[in-house]
């Protein structure tokens, strides 16, 4: 009756969580379970995207192995989780990506540098490649901005409508048996509140369960320097382009200038938040862990490191010979993260920002639970 | 598997072979609490612990709240809860079978014990729509008893005190009342430990089939116990051999029926079924025996474990319709279904015609009246025998459910017999010099019989605390 071994195992452990119900104060994840007396498929991968898989359930589980009833939350909603990313993509024939994301996005990748490369020699020739380019407007020597414009634009739009689709899909799934209607601007905002704190990776209060069972808070932190290193990143490309369209200033600014100045902050927390986060990863006790996705996770953090220190390798060398390779490697970096972000690891933020909202939303309406909880009895 | 989730290889702590000031033996919270306590006042303290490290806190880690008198709100509990009411609820739990000094004292000192508990890192959580009716009086453990034991272990572990994992404690050298040292065995070695004093803190006996057998006969076979297998009552066993005083009814136990599918041991909390009261209860000849509209669940609810264990093959089954599906809590295994109460018979394995005739019976017995799961309402049957008071509605709207259930034993009532200061009395009246008890190896001198949600969790940490406190007080001296 479900789709995957996954799911059904899913449904097993909820069975179980739901007759417990004793981690119902740790996250989401629990008191949205018990408006459910069933498990739809769609209700798991909604379920499996609330999941901030700090561990704290398995740690406190009196069921988790070596007990027969080996429940481990955080695992089995990690495998629910990664295969409905795959479930939702659009357009569906590229789900498959999903399988080989690691070395998808490396093909990509490599693919992308090398045309930027091969692009600006086409363009221009060698020799411009390794001259050395000053002053305003000395990056669309190498390529026109309109080109520029373009080609990310369209990679950029690409990439959205493709994460709008799936989300849609996953939004629709996931009310499939509490369909709420309306009332989405208190909860986007509380959704909103509780993603940008991460304030369900936090173990019910103490932190993630990592290597051992001593909770450490080291995942948030990673986290967040990512987050928002990467909306400070994104923040100077979109500051970048009003400066070129409002008021006609060309790149590359002066260091002290705003957008050089977000670039650099939200670089380095990109750098240094991929990187604790891929340590954390490596040590994470492999009980909480899907391994069969690790790849997926790996790739897009390694993505995303390479955006950052491209861009902070573009800056530092922008005066010198090597900026023109730099910069061809950089744009090939971000156009390939673009072409890839609706088909890996980038998809949690959408989906569990998504489940976050039909939390919010399914807790303002104050559906019913089916039974009470009850003492230790 | 997990790296956490398996003992890691028993490692003795070094020092091992030195005397120690407290040995405490159980892993629980009232062992924990003890040796906090004990290493809080400058002792040197080891635990050993007879479970693997999975398992370790025997009862504790399917618990779930703590009971605690408390003068005002605060941020997990709802609102005043006096000694004095706490004192009626024990009373007409036990009926009277308490110790009213130790039972007066526990309740005192339980008063301390939501601040201590935060103090060692346990966390709590503010009261949930589905537990409002125990936010009042029970503090609850964020992410129920394991959660907190973990917190406990960790902070015994950063203060200093020793633990060793599967360690069981087969001999304890005790002279006159006095304790010199335990025999433990640890990876097949045999280890003799000296110590000052000894806190037991090792639990009931509710897994020794045998030793429950010596009271219910052959029946106890067919008992489900739901906590570990690791509670096997030595110590108690080692300690009443050994001259300490007995106390609590030793054929009574916590009994409740659960769903009769539950692993044999350890199913822990979520084997419960809450839907007696929506139904009736028949056992393996069809036959009703009880009223099951008596009280409400959980109140009447640890009556039905001794109910079904005197009927045949200790087995009975719970019959429901539609109706009452949605009313009760999901359960761990699913309600047997079927589309017509002869249907239902042949899959549980009864007779059909005769669960049809007792479900016609009942059916022709209930009498008009306004449904109210939550009062003592007024749907009750007439010309039956034996009655059903209160939410008795017909069963008549398919599909309709079936749960086999069977005794799930909780925990004995047998135990040490303790003073204020938790020392082991001794058959000749007097205290033992230097052992001391706490937890449910003791909880026979507050609570005589029956349960009230969370008050093995008091007792045990608050003569935890105490034994802990004067075993110190007297490796001291």
């Amino acid at each position: 009756m479900h789709a995957t071994d996954a799911l059904a195992e899913a449904d097993r452990q909820m069975t179980i969580c739901n007759a417990c119900r004793y981690c119902e104060g740790l996250c989401a994840v629990f008191p949205a379970m018990e408006k459910h007396r069933t498990f739809a498929d769609g209700d798991l991968n909604y379920l499996a995207n609330l999941c901030h898989s700090c561990g704290a359930c398995y740690q406190d589980c009196q069921f988790s192995t070596p007990h027969e009833f080996a429940v481990d939350v955080p695992r089995t909603l990690a495998k629910v989780r990664n295969d409905s990313y795959k479930t939702y993509a659009w357009p569906g024939f590229l789900a498959g990506l999903f399988d080989r994301n690691g070395l998808a996005i490396s093909i990509v990748a490599a693919l992308g540098v090398a045309a930027f490369i091969l692009g600006f020699i086409a363009f221009n020739d060698a020799d411009q490649l390794f001259a050395v380019h000053q002053g305003e407007g000395a990056f669309y020597r190498l390529m026109p901005h309109n080109a520029m414009i373009i080609l990310f634009g369209a990679a950029f739009a690409y990439a959205i409508l493709a994460l709008c689709m799936g989300c849609r899909a996953f939004w629709r799934d996931s009310n499939a048996v509490n369909a709420v209607i309306g009332d989405g601007r208190v909860s986007i905002w509380q959704a909103m509140k509780d993603a940008s704190t991460l304030r369900y990776l936090d173990g019910g209060g103490v932190g993630c369960i990592n290597e051992d069972e001593r909770p450490t808070d080291n995942r948030r932190l990673y986290h967040h320097l990512t987050f928002y290193g990467f909306l400070l990143c994104f923040g100077a490309t979109s500051m970048g382009t009003i400066y070129h369209y409002v008021f006609g200033w060309q790149a590359p600014y002066p260091w002290w200038d705003i957008p050089p100045m977000l670039g650099k902050v939200g670089g380095v927390g990109l750098v240094i938040g991929t990187v604790g986060l891929l340590a954390a990863k490596w040590r994470r006790d492999p009980a909480l862990v899907d391994e069969s996705k690790r790849g997926m996770d790996t790739a897009f953090l390694v993505m995303l490191f390479l955006t950052a220190a491209t861009g902070l390798a573009l800056h530092g060398l922008r005066s010198t010979p090597a900026m023109g390779m730099m910069l061809a490697i950089h744009l090939g970096v971000v156009f390939s993260l673009f072409l890839t972000m609706p088909y890996g690891k980038f998809v949690h933020g959408i989906y569990r920002f998504a489940a976050l909202t039909r939390y919010a939303m399914s807790n303002r309406h104050g559906f019913a639970k089916p039974g009470a909880s009850s003492s230790d009895s | 598997m997990s790296k956490n989730s398996v003992s890691p290889a028993t490692r003795l702590p070094s020092g091992w072979d030195e005397r120690y000031d407290v040995l405490v033996v159980g892993g629980g919270n009232a062992a924990l609490c003890a040796a906090i306590t004990a290493r809080n006042a400058g002792s040197k303290v080891l635990v050993l612990e007879g479970a693997p490290k999975f398992y370790r806190g025997g009862n504790t880690r399917h618990t779930r709240n703590l009971r605690c008198a408390h003068d005002e709100a605060n941020e997990v509990l709802t609102g005043p809860y006096s000694e004095d009411e706490f004192w009626d609820d024990l009373m007409r739990v036990t009926g009277g079978q308490t110790n009213e000094e130790l039972a007066r004292h526990t309740i005192s000192e339980s008063r301390e014990l939501w601040d201590w508990m935060n103090e060692q890192g346990v966390r709590f959580q503010p009261p949930l729509g589905g537990t409002l009716s125990l936010g009042r009086t029970n503090a609850f453990f964020l992410g129920g008893g394991r959660a907190m034991l973990n917190a406990l272990y960790l902070r015994a572990e950063k203060l200093g005190v020793d633990i060793v994992y599967d360690a069981m404690v087969t001999d304890l050298e005790i002279e006159d009342g006095h304790f010199n040292s335990a025999t433990v065995e640890v990876d097949g070695t045999s280890h003799t430990i000296r110590a000052a004093t000894l806190v037991t803190a090792a639990g009931g006996f509710e897994a020794n089939i045998d030793w429950l057998k010596e009271y219910w006969g052959e029946r106890a076979g067919n008992f489900l116990i739901r906590g570990t297998p690791y509670n096997k009552g030595s110590i108690l066993r080692l300690l009443l051999d050994r001259g300490v005083e007995p106390v609590g009814d030793p054929t009574q136990c916590h009994a409740v029926a659960i769903d009769a599918r539950s692993p044999q041991f350890d199913g822990g909390i979520v084997t419960r079924l809450d839907c007696v009261i929506f139904g009736v209860v028949v056992n393996n000849e069809c036959v009703r025996f009880y009223d099951e509209g008596e009280d409400f669940w959980p109140k009447r609810y640890a009556i039905w474990g001794r109910l079904v264990a005197d009927q045949p093959d200790q087995t009975a089954y719970i019959i429901i319709d539609s109706k009452a599906i949605s009313l009760v809590m999901p359960s761990v295994y699913p309600a047997i279904e079927a589309g017509s109460i002869g249907e239902l018979a042949g899959k549980l394995g009864l007779s059909a015609e005769r669960l049809e005739a007792t479900v016609a019976d009942y059916n022709a017995s209930v009498q008009p009246g306004d449904f109210d799961p939550n009062t003592l309402d007024d749907c009750h049957t007439e010309g039956l025998e034996p009655p059903k008071t209160h939410w008795a509605r017909t069963i008549d709207e398919p599909p309709f459910y079936g749960y086999p259930v069977r005794p799930g034993i909780t925990f004995t009532y047998l135990g040490t017999r303790v003073d204020k200061q938790a020392r082991i009395l001794m058959t000749d009246g007097k205290p033992s010099a230097n052992m001391y008890a706490a937890g449910e190896i003791m909880a026979g001198n507050v609570l005589g019989k029956g349960y009230i949600a969370g008050i093995g969790m008091t007792i045990g940490a608050v003569f935890g605390r105490i034994a802990g406190r004067e075993a110190a007080k007297h490796a001291r001296n």
